[in-house]
């Protein structure tokens, strides 16, 4: 069978005119008014408000401390422990990004680094932050453990052209990463 | 009851020079002498191969290509063979695997490749093949297109059980001036080995060491220099060896492949244009067994760069004054000054140079133009150079037969128009795809004297710097069209990428051109497309009669007899 019916609820008179669901409503809207202008609102504490109610006064205030450890930021490129620059530029992110916000221009390894292992590196690696969707499936198919998204949520931007972040930036944004698998070196 | 045996399909297919073989349950026919592999292949059955290439000797060492066979079971003296209803015998299967790519079908033969059996023994294959295999995947130009990654993925266990540290060998080696090697990656098919010694005749690939430490290497004191030698590349099923030219330039699955023929020679080499956006970066050879086979010369593959160069004129250009500068314009603009200053020129005193390496839809539009002015020194440029016994042909040129066929030009001509802008009785020069400071052997100091020269080029040159007008033509990966070959064979040209900033296709520019000059021939003027222009020509051209865009096929069709052949192919056809 290609499709199923659906069986519909039997509205009484009194759903149907939904002034009963409308009041109903309207009394936890009240009851919240009421609470914050007592002072008595949830999550006082953790929004460390001084004003009225639950509002936050951002961006002096942050909730960044209540970020959830698997919150979704904007991308960057991570150094592993031993200070390696961990993309070799295999182009997977380019390639998953559904939003085309990737672009990776490959190329060899800076000659006399010590990286003669790695063979590959990105010669530029840049993300258009206008582009981006914050998905995350650049750390997910990334197979060097190189680019994580971070808790970084508050891009203001006054130019189009600064939104895109270049190599450079996205190493400095992502920082060194403990416990990473040790690849690509005189072992490997 | 006597009953007529009916005939057996053994015998039908005996009659018709075939065998019966049974694959995965079901019966086919094959010719006799054909390998279990290609039949398998043939008929949709995907049997995974390392080292078998039907174009090479069969090496049968990779052992990947293990089915499951079996045959009727062998009757005991005197004893009559049974037939099932269908007309088979029964097949009694062997305990054992055995290679697809080594072995040809036999009559009532049985081949298994779903079984339990094969399963395993390809499972088993692959492991021992990932044992020492650096996993290096990220940074492999082969990756997208390797099939150890391919084989792996389908047959492959995903786990392997060898904890023990893996053999070093090179990495990264250059055993070339166009080819790296990666001694690690190798699965040691010894397809490379094969070409070099069976194809190019230059026993420069070998294996050294022995058990796990096996590795391909050249001989001591030797290089893989060929200029065939990138087929190796091609032909490495791993990342083992890798293009210089193509290192670490783009991932594979981003690039578009587009069928065309390469336009370096007579021979019209059957090739695929690998393109990302509006760049190509890489050209690899596509199989035609009549003109190429599955190979190319590097000289050819490597002469891509031009495409995306700076040099690419993008613009219409235009001086304005024979002291100016050139600057760009627009191409109504441009077309209507041409027209202006052709209409002011005594055809006498014109001659238009054409070229060989323009499609023969070009060449028709050429041949309007020149019509329309009423030109009649009109000529090609030849181009000979050394035919290389394998597949360069001396014709430089990739159309001389288009030429010769269209517009009854081979290049004799040439001269006199020379002559004629040396002495100044020629005052206006049109090139169309040529730069004549080269092969035609006209100056730059001639080309100043001349009153007026058009030029309709790609890319910048000493021509195109001499010009009053520069129509922007494209590039061959960047149009529609047809040529034909040394051994008169007319093949197509795919448009691979978009005609770069504002140039067009010549067809397109000559069309118009000849419009405004007031021609009103509909077989020219109503052309919409080189396709179209083609139906014109095959009413016209008794060799090309019937010819269509989409009858043409990717493999060409043969319609002229040159009586010319192509070393190669002739050297694989007596080896057969
Ligand atoms: S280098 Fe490539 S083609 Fe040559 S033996 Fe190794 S895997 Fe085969
Ligand atoms: S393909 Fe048959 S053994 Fe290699």
């Amino acid at each position: 069978m290609s499709y199923v019916p659906i069986k519909r609820p039997k509205f009484s008179f009194l759903d149907k005119i939904y002034v009963v669901e409308l009041v109903k409503g309207l009394i936890i809207t009240f009851k919240h008014l009421a609470l914050s202008l007592m002072g008595k609102s949830r999550s006082k504490k953790d929004f460390n408000g001084k004003g009225v109610g639950a509002c936050m006064p951002f961006p002096e205030q942050r909730w960044d401390a209540h970020l959830p450890e698997y919150y979704r930021g904007a991308p960057t490129l991570v150094r592993g422990e031993d200070g390696r620059e961990r993309c070799v530029s295999c182009q997977l992110c380019e390639f998953i990004c559904p939003a085309r916000a990737i672009t990776v221009t490959p190329g060899p390894v800076a000659e006399g680094s010590g990286l003669e292992k790695q063979e590959k590196a990105p010669a530029e690696f840049e993300i258009d932050m206008l582009r981006c969707i914050y998905c995350g499936m650049c750390q997910e198919v990334c197979p060097e453990q190189a680019i994580f998204l971070s808790k970084e949520y508050l891009i203001t931007l006054t130019d189009r052209k600064d939104a895109i972040r270049n190599k450079a930036q996205l190493y400095k944004l992502g920082g060194t990463r403990k416990g990473l698998v040790n690849k690509w070196n005189q072992y490997k | 009851m006597s009953k007529k045996p009916a005939l057996l399909p053994k015998d039908e297919a005996a009659a018709e020079g075939k065998v019966n073989v049974q694959i995965n349950g079901k019966w086919y026919r094959f010719p006799k002498g054909t390998r279990i592999a290609d039949a398998c292949n043939s008929v949709g059955v995907h049997v995974p191969c390392f080292c078998y290439h039907p174009k090479l000797s069969v090496a049968g060492s990779c052992r990947m290509c293990l089915v499951e066979q079996g045959m009727p079971p062998r009757l005991a003296p005197g004893a009559t063979p049974t037939y099932n209803e269908d007309g088979y015998q029964t097949i009694q299967w062997m305990p054992r695997a055995i290679i697809a790519c080594a072995n040809t079908v036999a009559e009532n033969m049985g081949i298994r490749t779903d079984g339990k059996l094969c399963t395993e023994a390809r499972r088993g294959v692959l492991e021992f093949l990932l044992t020492n295999h650096p996993l290096d995947c990220p940074i492999c130009d082969q990756a997208g297109e390797c099939k150890l990654q391919e084989y792996t993925s389908d047959y492959g266990s995903g786990t392997h059980r060898f904890t023990e540290s893996k053999t070093k060998k090179g990495k990264n080696l250059s055993i070339g001036p166009r080819v790296n090697l990666d001694q690690e990656r190798c699965v040691l098919c010894r397809r490379c080995v094969r070409f070099m010694k069976e194809i190019v005749g230059e026993e420069v690939l070998g294996v050294v060491g022995r058990g796990t430490h096996n590795a391909i290497s050249c001989y001591p004191g030797t290089q893989l220099d060929s200029n065939y030698s990138m087929n190796v590349v091609d032909l490495c099923p791993v990342g083992a060896l890798t293009s210089k030219d193509f290192r670490f330039k783009m991932r594979v699955w981003f690039l578009k492949s587009t069928p065309t023929i390469d336009v370096n020679c007579g021979t019209g080499t059957n090739i695929n244009i690998w393109t990302r956006e509006q760049k190509v970066y890489r050209i690899t050879p596509r199989q035609n067994d009549e003109v190429n086979s599955c190979w190319m010369p590097d000289s050819h593959r490597l002469n891509y760069k031009y495409i995306n160069a700076p040099e690419r004129i993008l613009t219409p250009l235009v001086k304005t004054d024979a002291k100016a500068p050139q600057r760009p314009s627009t191409w109504d603009a441009t077309l209507n000054l041409v027209v202006e200053q052709l209409h002011k020129c005594a055809p006498v005193e014109v001659a238009i140079i054409a070229s060989a390496r323009m499609t023969n839809e070009e060449l028709y539009m050429a041949r309007a133009l020149a019509r329309q002015l009423g030109v009649t020194k009109f000529d090609i440029v030849p181009r000979k150079g050394e035919n290389d016994g394998m597949l360069i042909s001396e014709d430089r040129n990739p159309n001389s037969n288009g030429a010769k066929l269209i517009l009854n030009k081979t290049g004799a001509g040439l001269a006199t128009i020379r002559r004629g802008v040396k002495n100044g009785s020629i005052r206006s020069l049109i090139v169309l795809g040529e730069d004549v400071t080269q092969e035609a052997g006209i100056p730059a100091e001639d080309l100043a004297e001349l009153d007026y020269l058009l030029v309709m080029a790609h890319s910048e040159n000493a021509t195109t710097k001499a010009a009053d007008v520069v129509l922007p033509g494209v590039t061959f990966a960047e149009k529609y069209g047809t040529m034909i070959n040394v051994a008169g064979r007319i093949q197509r040209l795919n448009k691979a990428i978009e005609p770069l900033g504002e140039a067009r296709s010549e067809w397109s520019i000559m069309r118009e051109l000849t419009e405004l000059l007031g021609c009103d021939c509909p077989r020219v003027i109503a052309c919409p497309s080189p396709m179209m222009i083609l139906e014109e020509m095959a009413l016209e051209f008794e060799p090309m009669k019937g010819l269509t865009w989409g009858n043409i096929g990717n493999e060409g069709k043969v319609i002229l007899d040159t009586g010319v052949t192509i070393p190669l192919i002739e050297r694989e056809k007596s080896k057969k």
